[in-house]
């Protein structure tokens, strides 16, 4: 789309656009080529000079188990965190839909944990696991049952998932509400004359009648998964037990500040750009094709 | 106050030429309508005189300047647009007031001259509102109310009218042709209603396909049309037209009738004939069947064909007439009320 | 919404009584879940540190509100939270206005002139969309350290502003408005910039604010940059802040301490939440387009 009208001249306009070009360049495009260029060299220990390995980071990153169990990590982390955030978050709107009244002041006590840091939301939910001062592991363990995520790479891994997934509830509250409201009254009206009762009418009309917007939250979803739930995992396990939570961003920090090894940290961010472009490709490609739905 | 003149004036875009050289020369005080079809160019050369599109070929000039370089702000025009253009997170008074407030007016000034605009425009009780409270009547006059403030020497209308319902469009119509005449502000009004066109026009500009098919004031478009194009496109319904041809000043009619006619071309002619200016008469030349009669209460309407051909022919006859599908009519035209065309060029012949 | 009748959708045929009053149940367990967690880190903000640290925990709240939020805001554990807090604050609303800043500026150039490069500019910020700051930490972090930016407010600041989204945001509004605005403007005599700020500006004032309020929860929340390049405690943001409250080895930490500390950590950005929710919910509906 573009306007018929325009303005005239060329200086004006480069001027308007400097302020952001200067700051993605510097803050942006520069970083990012350094991430590729650092990818494919080894610095020596000293970090006097570095030597030119080509894909030799790559090689060997692909050749480290621990970068493997990293990828299965973070793909089995994003799925739970996808599944345990949209579920009860689509079962809530349906909730909510049936209300006439009420339904607005449920939404805005719902929306607040999206308010809520992930880096908060760990500390939260930490605390209410903590091993020594846990309400819940208190309580778990008057049921028979030691909680101890600390040692547990399950229960480790279960902890983040709930802790991540819990502030995401809002957001996809918030979407599958609006996608409801905006179901056309009179196909579920017509699919009620036709004798069709509730539950049956949600799975054949409403369900289906959603689909952009769930598709569109379950990209959504993943992306925040790989990307914005460093600061949970962060503060309820590090990465442990066993690097049992070390999703892909996580050890990009753990071997680029923690352990500095430059040429490495560079190289899995270069396989995080492709993934990333891979997601974001999906998701236009989606966004065209909700054009047309 | 000013003239405005054209001269050649052609617009590209790209390759494509869309107006291809169109000439005018407008009187001080004038109110001109430009009339065509949808995509025939009005509203692009409206928009040259505007300076909001650049002019490919040619000279417009205001006043006797050559304007051609200079931004609309510069024309010493004002513009009113289809849709109104009104700021819409602005008041009425502080639409009005803008181009004052950039021209760097004082601030008594401004009220002074939004207030005196508002008078005559009776918007005195909305100058506070916003846009979205106004009625589409009202938000049109907010519109010629920001036109009138600046004072130009010539006033820019685009399709003005064409948002808002029949009978609001007649009494704006009114409205803008008093205020235009007690202003005495040069006027180019774009529309693509004849209606408005006839009614509104000192002199109109009718425009097909980036021509300029011919300029006058309403009655000599309407009496003498210049072109086969403006005679169907002015007058309605529409004028008769028939390919026929001319032999010893009558014309031949396709069924044979033969109507004299004032003309020494011989050979096949385009024969346009206004509906109205037939009527019924016993001996007329012209025999019509008719398919379905559509009584107007002032006039009826007759449409059918000539007889004994498949050619389509409208006749309007004064009163009311009713009539079964299949009666056949004899009709009688003034030689005066014949209208020839070349059929190859669509000029008026005669 | 809520208050059309018509929408009542489960409704028409069969939901009277008694169903109705369990969706409402439902519904209230539902809240009650999701609430659970920031009711039980209230509690904790308000009891002393043997009431925790002797399990099971009181569920409702204790009398010392003011003790311990008053030795978090003005003590803290390394740092007074107020200062955590105050560094939070010009960081979000920082980000906030610098994006939007350049943003709208952008956005007019790209959709209001046709300029050299004009392409390639909007490619490149087509590209920034995709790249979130942690993939790419560490060159990041070496150019702000180059530029000696390590604990400064910019350092927070600049990297956060290099993304696209909101000039998109801008540029699809601008489409929206109509062509004869602009060419009302121009016969008024505005000039570009005139257009700009009497105009475009105003006009776009429901977006920039809908866009603030994501921003600055998006910039309050920020973990991981302010993590890596505010080695002062005295320039840490509250919500990273929170994590260096908990002692290394085996003390034990000052739990309603930083349990107040998280309380106040989610004040702000709840509150422009929920009090600017309609917009909010329109900002995020509309950026994710």
């Amino acid at each position: 789309m573009e306007k018929r009208v325009t303005f005239k001249g060329w200086l004006l306009p480069l001027a308007l656009v400097f302020p952001q070009a200067f700051i993605s360049a510097v803050f942006f495009f520069y970083p990012a080529g350094q991430a590729v260029w650092q990818s494919m060299f080894i610095p020596d220990p000293f970090g006097l000079s570095s030597q030119f390995v080509g894909l030799g980071n790559f090689e060997y990153l692909f050749s480290d188990p621990y970068y493997r169990s990293s990828f299965v990590t973070t793909a089995v982390f994003s799925t739970l965190v996808t599944v345990v955030s949209m579920v009860p978050a689509l079962f809530l709107a349906v909730l909510a839909d049936r209300l006439v009244k009420g339904a607005g002041t449920y939404r805005t006590l719902l929306i607040w944990p999206y308010a809520v840091a992930p880096a908060v939301a760990g500390v939260l939910w930490m605390f209410m696991f903590n091993t020594r001062v846990g309400v819940v592991s208190w309580y778990l363990g008057q049921l028979g049952y030691t909680w101890n995520h600390v040692l547990d790479p399950n229960e480790a891994m279960g902890l983040v998932v709930v802790a991540s997934a819990w502030g995401r509830i809002s957001y996809n509250f918030l979407f599958f509400y609006a996608a409801l409201q905006a179901v056309p009254r009179s196909l579920i009206e017509a699919a009620a004359i036709d004798g069709a009762r509730f539950w049956r009418r949600f799975f054949t009309i409403v369900l289906p009648m959603l689909s952009p917007t769930t598709f569109f939250l379950l990209v959504v979803n993943i992306v925040y998964a790989f990307f914005e739930t460093f600061g949970v995992i962060h503060t309820i396990t590090s990465g442990g037990p066993q690097q049992a939570t070390t999703i892909l961003v996580y050890k990009v920090y753990a071997d680029g500040f923690v352990g500095q090894d430059l040429g490495s940290s560079a190289a899995q961010s270069v396989v995080l750009l492709v993934v990333v472009g891979a997601l974001t490709v999906i998701q236009f490609r989606f966004i065209e094709r909700r054009v047309h739905y | 106050m000013a003239t405005v003149s054209l001269k050649n004036v052609k617009k590209r875009f790209g390759s494509t030429e869309v107006i291809h050289g169109v000439s005018a020369d407008i009187a001080d005080g004038e109110f001109i309508v430009i009339v065509g079809p949808s995509g025939c160019g009005k509203s692009t050369l409206l928009r040259m005189v505007a300076g909001l599109e650049t002019v490919s070929e040619g000279v417009v000039e205001i006043d006797g300047a050559r304007v051609n370089e200079k931004e609309p702000m510069d024309r010493d025009i004002a513009m009113v647009f289809q849709n109104y253009a009104l700021y819409p997170h602005m008041s009425v008074r502080q639409n009005m007031a803008y181009s004052l407030k950039i021209a760097g007016l004082a601030k008594s000034e401004i009220d002074r001259k939004v207030g005196e605009a508002a008078r005559l425009l009776q918007l005195e009780p909305y100058l506070d509102r916003k846009p979205k409270q106004l009625s589409g009547g009202q938000r049109q006059r907010v519109a010629m109310g920001r036109a009138i403030v600046r004072e130009p020497s010539v006033f820019l209308f685009d399709e003005p009218l064409s948002n808002l319902d029949a009978k609001l469009r007649v009494q704006m119509r009114l409205e803008i042709r008093q205020l235009q005449a007690k202003l005495g502000v040069t006027a180019l009004y774009v529309t693509h209603d004849q209606v408005e066109a006839m009614t509104m026009a000192d002199r109109m500009i009718v425009m097909n396909e980036g021509r300029a098919e011919q300029i006058g004031t309403p009655l000599e478009v309407y009496e003498k049309p210049a072109t086969l194009f403006a005679a169907q496109f002015i007058g309605s319904p529409a004028m008769n037209v028939v390919s026929g041809t001319l032999e010893g000043g009558q014309a031949v009619l396709p069924g044979g009738a033969r109507i004299a006619c004032c003309t020494a071309h011989e050979g096949p002619a385009a024969i346009g004939i206004r509906p109205e200016d037939t009527h019924a008469d016993a001996d007329g030349a012209l025999e019509m069947a008719v398919d379905i009669a559509e009584p107007l209460g002032a006039t009826t309407l007759l449409h059918g064909t000539l007889y004994g051909t498949e050619v389509a022919f409208t006749a309007s006859l004064p009163g009311v007439h009713r009539m079964e599908a299949g009666t056949v009519l004899r009709l009688a035209v003034a030689p005066a009320a014949i209208h020839l065309f070349d059929p190859e060029t669509g000029r008026r012949i005669g | 919404m809520a208050d059309q009748p018509m929408n009542d959708a489960g409704g028409m045929v069969e939901k009277r009584g008694r169903s109705l009053w369990l969706t409402h149940a439902m519904m209230i367990l539902g809240v009650l879940v999701i609430f659970f967690p920031i009711w039980l880190a209230f509690v904790a903000s308000t009891v002393t540190q043997p009431d925790i640290v002797s399990p099971p925990m009181p569920v409702l709240p204790g009398s010392h509100f003011f003790e311990n939020y008053s030795r978090a805001l003005l003590a803290g554990v390394n740092v007074p939270v107020a200062t955590m807090m105050l560094n939070s604050l010009v960081m979000a609303v920082g980000i906030a206005i610098g994006k939007i800043i350049i943003s709208l500026l952008s956005a007019f150039a790209i959709v209001y002139f046709r300029f050299p490069f004009r392409g390639a500019f909007f490619w490149m910020i087509f590209i920034t969309l995709m790249l979130p700051v942690e993939v790419r930490i560490v060159p990041t972090y070496e150019v702000i350290a180059g530029f000696g930016m390590l604990n400064s407010y910019s350092g927070l600041i600049f990297p956060l502003i290099a993304s696209a989204t909101a000039t998109f945001l801008f540029r699809q509004f601008f489409l929206t408005i109509p062509d004869e605005l602009a060419e009302a403007a121009r016969v008024d005599g505005a000039r570009p910039m005139r257009f700009f700020v009497d105009i475009v500006v105003p006009m776009s004032r429901t977006n920039i604010a809908a866009l603030f309020v994501i921003l600055f929860i998006y910039g309050w929340n920020q973990y991981l940059w302010p993590l890596l390049i505010t080695t002062d405690p005295s320039m840490n943001t509250i919500v990273m802040g929170i994590r260096q409250m908990f002692p290394s080895g085996d003390d034990i930490a000052d739990w309603p301490v930083i349990m107040a500390t998280s309380i106040l950590a989610m004040i702000p950005p709840v509150i422009v939440v929920v009090s600017m929710q309609k917009l909010f919910i329109r900002g995020l509906v509309e950026s994710e387009k």
